[in-house]
């Protein structure tokens, strides 16, 4: 680290202070205006949270909550509606990541080349980067609208049969939702990737080209090992996401048509706000947390990895 | 691209590949904007063309007389304003910290935001929403505010690291040579220099408030206070029964405004959000 001027401001003259305990109190001074909120509303309501667990909390209820144990997740491993949601969650988040990560590492690789509508790529990829969610899936229901739609009139355009309702057939739901999810996603995913592959020095490539490597041997050789820490943390952060996401489904089917697009978060969502069960989707909170734990040591250790490879 | 020899079929594929991707990018917002110029006949017909024959502005009208629109909007701007400037203020002493300062404290703030990138909001919301409420802060702006600048915070800070470390110590120490303040240096060599990256990072976090929607939903009651994203889902019927004009007019204007935001600030959110997922 560079030794920046550790002086108080009100001692300016004074000479560096030797490092020592009371050095931190300047710099305690200045983070306390950040820290104090996220205490108070970050980390104090997740161990609240994680207490609601173990109790009967519900809303609007007149008797004390108690506290019962492990019951709410006894309860839970008896729930097969909540692990019908846990197994189409990442189903969902599964169905996302990975088109989304082949698709965008095809985008980058082909981003990277001079190519002449380079430009409108970029332009165009604010788009879904910058709408709201809210409106990623208001948008998509214009399109997939069985009626009025653009899907079915260009499927009867080519005549490819009258169309379907999409969003509320039972298996035509899930896959529907699935490629609004890659649209949403896949600018920040290329964008990253790109940057990524930028990285990977130049002449290397020119190196391995001289050498008669082809292009897949260059991809393996060369491109690919520069590219992997941020493919690795990207795709660990975009499925985390994507496992964790609400919004997009809220608006697309809200979780149906029968349960079938019900995400983990929408569960959840109406066991608290519909049914006031809150020590019970507490419970799934603390579930779908322990399970995104895991999945986030992965990409720590893969960010620990890039400081390495750096 | 010189040193490698692209054949003339390859560089076909390349192209078609990027018109393909072109064509996925644009065709749901360009339908998007074409459904809300049609008049209420052209969205009744069966076979729906890609350019309005008749294009009209009546949705609009329909979708501002439907919904509180332009109430939404202010609650939105205003959330999103106050939300941007307090994430800011807040974070930049400690992304200043974080810079330049290494010890315990900066270890764990780090370790905190990666933490909290993938943090379910799940666990979150039902506690905070019990804490705003014993606080009087459910159906209130302020207490969105609240939740706003800490859901920006991690971003912030990463971005805002990043920008201090972009500012030489070496200018910081010159100044100080020189018998500047801790203060002064800060005031007139490290601020001016960070000035962009202050104005990026309060424009990201303006967007990030103005498209949310899940604590808006949850943490906002009555229609005079909810948001331009929770009044949008109230034009939504069952699938099929929405008024497609309308919902399709307030959609677009809703996009308007991070859009121009995020064109501007793009560039620079790709190097913080990059420095975040994978240096720092």
């Amino acid at each position: 680290m560079t030794t920046a001027p550790k002086r108080s401001a009100a001692r300016s003259t004074a000479p560096a202070r030797p490092p020592g305990p009371g050095r931190d109190f300047g710099a305690w001074f200045l983070v306390l205006p950040a820290l104090l909120p996220i205490l108070v509303l970050s980390v104090g309501p997740l161990l609240y949270g994680i207490g609601l667990a173990f109790t009967d909390a519900q809303s609007g209820r007149t008797q004390a909550t108690r506290w019962i144990g492990t019951l709410n997740f006894q309860d839970l491993l008896h729930d097969t509606l909540f692990w019908e949601s846990f197994r189409i969650g990442l189903l969902w988040a599964v169905g996302v990541t990975v088109p989304q990560f082949l698709l965008s590492l095809g985008l980058a690789l082909l981003l990277n080349q001079e190519l002449k509508l380079r430009w409108l790529a970029r332009a165009l990829a604010i788009v879904p980067w910058a709408m709201p969610e809210v409106v990623v899936g208001i948008m998509w229901r214009l399109v997939y609208n069985p009626d009025a739609g653009v899907l079915n009139e260009t499927l009867r355009d080519l005549g490819l049969g009258d169309g379907r309702a999409w969003l509320s057939g039972l298996g035509t739901a899930l896959p529907a939702v699935i490629v609004v999810g890659v649209w949403a996603g896949m600018p920040q995913t290329t964008v990253a990737l790109l940057a990524g592959v930028q990285n990977t020095p130049r002449e290397l490539h020119e190196a391995a080209a001289l050498d008669g490597a082809g292009a897949w041997r260059r991809f393996r050789t060369v491109t690919w090992p520069a590219l992997r820490p941020v493919a690795l943390a990207i795709t660990s952060l975009n499925f985390i996401w994507n496992f964790n996401s609400f919004a997009l489904v809220y608006v697309l089917t809200n979780g149906g048509p029968g349960g079938r697009t019900r995400l983990p978060m929408l569960f959840a969502y109406e066991e608290a706000f519909r049914y006031g069960q809150f020590g019970y989707a507490a419970a799934m909170g603390c579930v779908l947390v322990a399970v995104v734990s895991v999945l986030l040591a992965l990409y720590l250790v893969g960010r620990l990895k890039g400081d390495q490879d750096r | 691209m010189s040193a490698f020899r692209t054949r003339g079929a390859a560089r076909a594929g390349q192209y078609a590949a990027l018109l393909a991707y072109l064509v996925f990018l644009a065709f749901p917002f360009l339908w998007l904007v074409s459904t809300a110029f049609k008049p209420a006949t052209e969205l009744g017909s069966l076979h729906p063309t890609w350019i309005p024959r008749d294009p009209t502005l009546a949705n609009f009208r329909q979708a501002f007389e439907e919904q509180p629109l332009l109430r939404a909007a202010g609650n939105s701007l205003l959330a999103a304003v106050a939300a941007a400037l307090i994430a800011v203020a807040v974070a930049t002493p400690m992304a200043y910290v974080l810079a330049r300062h290494r010890s315990r404290l900066t270890a764990a703030a780090t370790g905190w935001v990666v933490v909290s990138q993938a943090f379910p909001f799940v666990l979150l919301i039902i506690p905070l929403f019990l804490v705003l409420k014993n606080l009087h802060l459910i159906n209130s702006l302020p207490g969105l505010v609240m939740v706003y600048v800490v859901w920006s915070l991690p971003f912030a800070l990463w971005m805002l690291t990043g920008y201090v470390r972009a500012v030489p110590a070496e200018l910081e120490e010159a100044a100080a040579v020189d018998g500047a303040g801790r203060l002064r240096t800060l005031v007139s060599v490290t601020a001016p220099l960070l000035a962009p990256g202050l104005v990026a990072t309060a424009l990201f976090a303006f967007i990030t408030a103005w498209n949310e929607f899940f604590f808006a939903l949850v943490l906002l009651k009555t229609p005079e206070k909810q948001t331009l994203p929770v009044v949008l889902t109230h034009f939504l019927g069952a699938e099929g029964a929405a008024d497609l004009g309308p919902l399709a007019a307030a959609a677009f204007l809703a996009t308007l405004p991070s859009l121009v935001v995020f064109a501007l600030i793009q560039r620079r959110i790709t190097g913080g959000m990059l420095a975040g997922a994978v240096k720092s």
